[in-house]
């Protein structure tokens, strides 16, 4: 295909010509036949037979000549491109044969073909015979270090005694756990907060993002021989190439790794607007894609410097970003602009009712938001970004912040042979998480079967520990579908959240039953209770009983009941499917999530949704 | 006294206090305690311990995992009049480990969660009803588990 094309850009300046060349003759037949009428009667049948004899052979001959040229120079170019390509590909073979003689803890100084990021500067060729940087072979390996992968390391070390466990990252950090990211290091007073990644929740109680400190794992060096096994987490390292009927990988700088049981938990990369794609580099360099720590610290730094920040987006990202930084905007000087194309936040997971109260609260956090705003376009001009919207509203900016959804990362799946849903992207995986034999998927990047709510992918935290820890069960022989159902959770603030389960989409017909809240309806009293302020380990932190010094009058003077105008103080929505609850949202309403995920597994049509409500207990605390 | 409203496709309920009071007559679907797809608790229906229990925190994975859970099925499996009484050794084993990771296991007060990052997103609660089952031994093991919990993998 590729000679085709070389060979069709090499042509297209004869293919042009020949082509005016027949144009030009073609016209003049045309212009001949519509002269004739004008000529006598008995020259009509004459002229029609003759007419033009002589210049149709020269025409022939013509067209004939370019022809045979053309063919030839084909012919020709062919040949040569492959002569080319050959040359190209025993190049390549060679250096990949000479590495492996090598070994690859000496592949890394040949970068060579490879066009990605060279590995770190650490120890590479040891003095003595030692062990290579990069095990040759991990009997599980887990491709990406995010949340799922590590829980899915847990859960094999857990299951399986002595197991080693090799996670390989393109990033430079340690897995580690991504809400924080948008909310509490946000609201950390300790200036130090990016260098050290320490959160304060609400109850006070500070904690890491990292899900554990480097000394928990083992060197990659180190994992093939240590007694009882372990977690190595293999940094900078991109997985480029997966070869599954050699049940190997190769990483970007050419070193092969080979597993028995293999996990991929990649992810994805922040969605970009086209209109910042094509808006050049003044403008891509003032817009921050959302996701990584080092976005976060990027972003901090904006908000410091900088006066005006927009972000694009009005999901759970763009909220949370925006209400974070609304709640510095103050101090800093800093205005905050949150910008959507739907009604309200959150208006493609809340019923409009609740969107709406979702974004006035938004803009007590101090947010300037503009809804139904659809961007058509964005330039860079007088030293400001300015966004232009399709209604013709423009908003003059120093930074942009998108976030408009996530792209799962299927870079593997070609190499690997494996299928990638159309209807919602990622790798499709079946109920049991498994894309082929001996491979599973978990985490953003998995469209499963859920056996109760049917194919989906989900891009939750608590999705992300569930389906890796179901993945680590799978790979050590669980064989057990998706059925304990994730959930998520979101903050606007210390004083509203909610916590949600299943499907949860605004399209879908909600039935809401509220009343109105209390002082301990917040997620800061919450937080007090549970001892944390992952939500999705709140329920956990109950059962093992830990938390002692976490029961009511612990911290201090009570919070003043939250403010609200309509009654939505607390309460629970469904979200029906065919009559079914399929979804639910608690509304300030916590602790509760067990009866909710009963409910969505029963799947049973209920004829008043009052009296599941009452379940809940909503007036007890 | 409750009211409705109704905006487009979603219906609205208010409610008082009052109006939960009385108990609902919802009707939920009785669960299978040998259900093979549920999460379980700390112990399995067959009596083993499920070293996934997010209630262990990470203590069967990390680098004490092994010690740990020696010690911990000898506590649970010990028939001794004080229960895990034999199992001294295999505790001393396990401190011993905990020791070389102060980070991971901080030695002062378990209910603080201490200066190392290590706490650790326990994947989703086991089912509570099983996890209320756990024998009358279990004060004592959710009390190790708690502590260890506390403090971190």
């Amino acid at each position: 295909m590729f000679q085709c094309k070389t060979v069709w850009n090499k042509m297209a300046p004869l293919a042009r010509a020949s082509s005016t060349l027949c144009r030009q003759s073609g016209k003049r037949e045309v212009l001949r036949h519509v002269r004739r009428p004008v000529l006598a009667h008995q020259a009509l049948m004459s002229s029609g037979a003759t007419g033009g004899g002589m210049e149709n052979t020269l025409y022939v001959l013509l067209v004939g000549a370019t022809c045979l040229g053309g063919g030839v120079f084909v012919y020709r170019t062919l040949s040569r491109d492959k002569a080319r390509y050959d040359d190209r590909l025993s190049d390549i073979s060679s250096r990949w044969s000479e590495q492996r003689e090598q070994g690859p803890a000496q592949a890394e100084p040949q970068q060579g073909a490879a066009a990605s990021d060279p590995p770190p500067a650490s120890a590479m060729s040891p003095v003595e015979p030692a062990l290579p940087e990069v095990p040759e072979h991990a009997p599980y390996l887990l491709i990406g270090g995010g949340t799922a992968s590590f829980a899915a390391a847990r859960s094999i070390r857990a299951r399986d005694p002595g197991a080693r466990v090799l996670i390989v990252t393109d990033e430079a950090d340690l897995p580690y756990m991504r809400p924080p990211l948008s909310k509490e290091l946000w609201f950390s007073d300790d200036p130090s907060v990016t260098e050290t990644l320490r959160f304060k929740q609400w109850n006070g109680k500070e904690r890491s993002i990292y899900f554990q400190p480097p000394s928990f794992y083992v060197s990659p060096r180190e994992l093939q021989t240590v007694e009882n096994g372990g977690v190595a987490v293999l940094m900078d390292r991109k997985v480029t190439h997966m070869d599954v009927r050699g049940s190997k990988v190769k990483l970007s700088d050419g070193t092969e790794i080979s597993y028995d049981k293999c996990l991929i938990a990649t992810g994805g990369v922040p969605r970009n607007l086209q209109v910042i794609e094509r808006a050049g580099e003044e403008v891509k360099k003032r817009t921050t894609l959302f996701r990584k720590i080092e976005d976060f610290r990027a972003l901090e730094k904006v908000s410091r410097e900088l006066k005006s920040i927009t972000i694009i987006g009005g999901g759970f990202l763009g909220s949370e970003l925006a209400c974070a930084l609304g709640r510095r905007s103050a101090d800093l000087g800093l205005e905050v602009v949150q910008m959507f194309p739907e009604k309200g936040n959150m208006g493609k997971v809340l019923p409009e009712y609740l969107s709406n109260w979702t974004t006035e609260k938004v803009k007590k956090e101090g947010v300037t938001v503009l809804t139904d705003a659809v961007v058509k376009n964005v330039s860079y001009k007088d030293g400001k970004v300015q966004i232009r919207m399709k209604d013709g509203r423009v908003v003059k900016t120093d930074h942009v912040v998108a976030a408009v959804g996530l792209e799962p990362n299927v870079e593997l799946a070609r190499s690997a042979g494996l299928e990638v849903d159309s209807d919602f992207g990622g790798y499709r995986v079946n109920a049991e998480l498994q894309a082929r034999a001996n491979i599973w998927v978990a985490g953003d990047a998995a469209c499963f079967y859920d056996i109760k709510l049917g194919r989906r992918r989900v891009e939750h935290h608590d999705h992300a520990v569930v389906s890796g820890r179901l993945a680590g069960e799978n790979m050590t022989g669980a064989d057990k579908p998706y059925w304990h159902q994730s959930m998520f959770w979101s903050d606007l603030g210390p004083d509203v959240g909610y916590e949600a389960i299943g499907i949860v989409d605004s399209n879908l017909p909600t039935v809401g039953v509220f009343t109105k809240a209390t002082a301990k309806d917040t997620p800061r009293a919450v937080t007090e209770l549970s001892g944390t302020g992952i939500r999705s380990e709140s329920e956990t932190e109950a059962v093992a009983g830990a938390v002692a010094g976490a029961v009511a009058g612990a911290a201090g003077a009570p919070a003043p009941p939250p403010q609200q105008k309509e009654d939505y103080g607390k309460g629970v929505i469904f979200y029906l499917r065919d009559k079914v609850v399929v979804g639910i949202v608690l509304w300030n309403v916590f602790n509760r999530m067990p009866i909710a995920r009963k409910i969505i597994k029963d799947g049973e049509e209920h004829a008043d949704l009052n009296e599941v409500a009452k379940l809940f207990n909503i007036h007890d605390d | 006294m409750s009211y409705c409203k109704q905006e487009g496709k979603d219906r609205i309920i208010f409610v008082t206090k009052e109006d939960h009071e009385a108990p609902s007559n919802a009707e939920l679907v009785e669960d299978d305690p040998n259900d093979p797809y549920e999460d379980h608790g700390l112990i399995l229906p067959s009596g083993e311990i499920n070293w996934n229990c997010p209630c262990l925190g990470g203590m069967a994975s990390g680098p004490c995992g092994q010690q740990f859970k020696e010690a911990f099925s000898c506590f649970h499996y010990s028939t001794e009049e004080v229960k895990g009484s034999e199992c001294i050794e295999h505790f001393r084993g396990m401190q011993e480990c905990m020791q070389k990771y102060p980070e991971l296991y901080p030695q002062e007060d378990e209910n603080e969660s201490g200066p190392s990052g290590g706490d650790d997103t326990a994947p989703a609660e086991p089912s509570n009803t099983d996890a209320a089952s756990v024998p009358d031994s279990s004060v004592d093991e959710v009390t190790v588990a708690g502590t260890e919990n506390a403090a971190t993998s």
